[in-house]
């Protein structure tokens, strides 16, 4: 299980230690399924995913996952309320055209919800603009600023507002690190918004 | 494409006049049910006795695990994957169904059956009513689609065969899939509708009738009698066929293939000769058609497809035709298929994730419009063969 836990993206190999065994799981720009098949294998997660490329679609579907070819943008409206254990959305909320509709809908959907996204008040991000005065680029988001599908980038800082904003709770925030390494965070602190390269928030509806 | 210039007044050839079902042809093999096994109807009629012709490719394992069935569209038949014995063509989905193919039948042992109402063996409108000893014609009754599926169920059980690792097709196939699923979900381990939806549109319905109605209006359709005067209405089926064929295609297909281009000839022709390519071809497409179908089971067919409705049978709500099912499902559309368009196709897989199924949809992206999931497009082929594979190795099936 170590494994194959070491060959998942560190972020997914963090969500994946979130999602209780056996639990339903709607995962939301679930790529080629890799988090969605280690959870089956491992966990005896009743998986589902939504996905927008149609390679990556074909590539679930080989691997014998339930996976919806669609757009997280406008297709979440059409599932059911309170239908999944967990619903995830992993490294997309930052390509999506709306990011409060899209969490208003996985807070909706799910149970619990799942949400890492790649924090832009890293300090490199910061110094980047005020020392060149250009869109900084990032390992993990190397586009310019015109050809980017990441149109709403967002801080942990800025994250943590719009949780709040919809009336969610956090249950747990992790920080991740630039070698995967993952520590626990209060989402209130400065630290993990000035060094954290990315963050995940595990959510509950309501306070 | 090159065809006869006057492909229509081709049409008055005797070949056309002689109805299918009395031609020397070879069905494949057939299953005749007695009197002791009646088809009750949707519509509250029996069909009793009646047949089921069928073909079978590859073969059937010791566990009888590995069965899949395949479902045919509103024209085809169940020459899936074999020449058609009329035509001398190839099977309808030859590119799918073959060893090696997605479909494999050197894995698989896949049943494909002529529908009830059909014109290729199995019991309709042109066959022989053994009460009267003549040609149903408009006597044979009304059938829909879930008793096609019904019929089929009974076939399969006269096969030995009780589980079915997946349900394919595409158009009217893939209603038969989705029946299949709603009213066996015990028997189907998988199902993969494509192309189709969940009800025939009002606009389906429509071109429906524009086919039916060029039929009745050929002065050769007596009725529904014309076997009996040694008839067929083959120009009214033609015409049918042709303004269909023009919704199994899109506009960005059309204009890649023909254009506005001009059929062996440099200038128009002033008169109401066929000038332009898309014309022959529409006139080839009558032609060929009118030679291997029979004019009342096209009526029939069409009928079946208008009145189908799944989620009417449930209550007006879709996603309980498949509460509690454990029948995994791939659901398949295409950008330019303006007949089922993917909002249709997606319809179902939204109300299957509504009903906590396992579902997968991909859009395959082409411009060949409803028709492609006949033809050679390798994204589909590759997502029907990873899904098969998979179903197959969660079976146990070699």
């Amino acid at each position: 299980m170590k494994a194959d836990v070491a060959k998942l993206r560190p972020d997914l190999a963090a969500i994946a230690q979130m999602i209780p065994k056996g639990a339903s799981v709607l995962d939301v720009g679930c790529g080629d399924g890799a988090l969605l098949e280690h959870l089956a294998r491992e966990s005896g997660v009743d998986g589902r995913g939504v996905e927008l490329s149609q390679s990556n679609v074909n590539a679930c579907v080989a691997r014998g996952l339930a996976v919806v070819q669609g757009d997280a943008d406008t297709d979440l409206a059409e599932y059911p309320s309170q239908v999944f254990d967990v619903v995830i959305l992993s490294q997309t909320i930052q390509a999506t055209r709306k990011p409060a509709a899209v969490l208003h809908h996985l807070l909706r959907i799910g149970r619990s919800t799942v949400v890492s996204f790649p924090n832009f008040g890293h300090w490199r991000v910061r110094l980047a603009l005020l020392v060149n005065g250009t869109m900084p680029r990032t390992k993990a988001l190397d586009y310019a600023w015109y050809d980017t599908p990441n149109i709403h980038l967002c801080t942990i800082a800025d994250f943590r507002d719009l949780v709040r904003g919809q009336g969610a709770s956090v249950d747990r925030a992790l920080a991740l690190d630039g070698r995967g390494q993952t520590r626990t965070m209060r989402p209130d602190a400065w630290g993990p918004n000035l060094f954290a390269e990315g963050a995940i928030f595990l959510l509950r509806p309501g306070r | 494409m090159e065809c006869p210039r006057n492909a229509m007044a081709e049409l008055a050839n005797p070949r056309f006049l002689r109805p299918v079902s009395s031609r020397d042809v070879d069905i494949g093999q057939a299953v005749a049910f007695g009197p002791e096994r009646p088809l009750a109807l949707d519509g509250g009629k029996t069909l009793s006795p009646f047949t089921v012709a069928y073909m079978t490719y590859g073969a059937l394992n010791a566990a009888k695990s590995n069965v899949v069935l395949v479902c045919h569209a509103l024209t085809g038949d169940q020459f899936a994957a074999s020449d058609h014995p009329v035509t001398g063509k190839p099977g309808w989905w030859q590119t799918m169904v073959g060893p090696g193919k997605p479909i494999d039948t050197d894995r698989f042992f896949v049943v494909s059956a002529n529908v009830i109402g059909g014109c290729m063996g199995s019991s309709g409108p042109a066959e022989i009513d053994p009460a009267t000893g003549k040609p149903f014609g408009l006597t044979f009754p009304l059938v829909t689609v879930r008793d096609m599926v019904r019929a089929q169920a009974m076939l399969l059980d006269a096969l030995g065969i009780g589980e079915v690792l997946c349900v394919l097709g595409g158009s009217m196939g893939g209603m038969q899939a989705l029946q299949w699923a709603a009213s066996y979900p015990e028997r189907v381990v998988s199902a993969v509708p494509i192309a189709c939806a969940a009800k025939h549109s009002a606009q389906n319905i429509a071109f429906h009738e524009v086919g039916r109605q060029a039929i009745m209006a050929d002065p050769d359709w007596l009725g529904g009698a014309y076997q009996l005067a040694g008839r067929r209405p083959a120009k009214g089926l033609a015409v049918a066929r042709m303004a269909a064929h023009i919704t199994y295609l899109s506009e960005a297909a059309l204009q890649r293939k023909f254009g506005r281009n001009l059929q062996n000839r440099e200038d128009f022709s002033f008169a109401f000769r066929p000038d332009f390519q898309i014309e022959s071809y529409l006139h080839h497409q009558g032609m060929s058609f009118v030679e291997r179908f029979d004019a009342n089971s096209y009526l029939y067919i069409t009928r079946a497809m208008d009145y189908f409705d799944l989620a009417a049978d449930y209550g007006g709500v879709l996603a309980n035709a498949f509460l509690n099912t454990r029948t995994r499902f791939l659901i398949v559309s295409f950008t330019s298929d303006w007949l089922f368009p993917t909002v249709e196709n997606k319809r179902i897989a939204h109300a299957l994730n509504a009903a906590a199924a396992k579902v997968s949809f991909v859009e395959i992206e082409t411009d060949r419009g409803h028709d492609a999931f006949l033809l050679d497009e390798p994204e589909m082929f590759a997502t029907i063969r990873g899904f098969l594979n998979a179903v197959a190795a969660s079976r146990g099936v070699a």
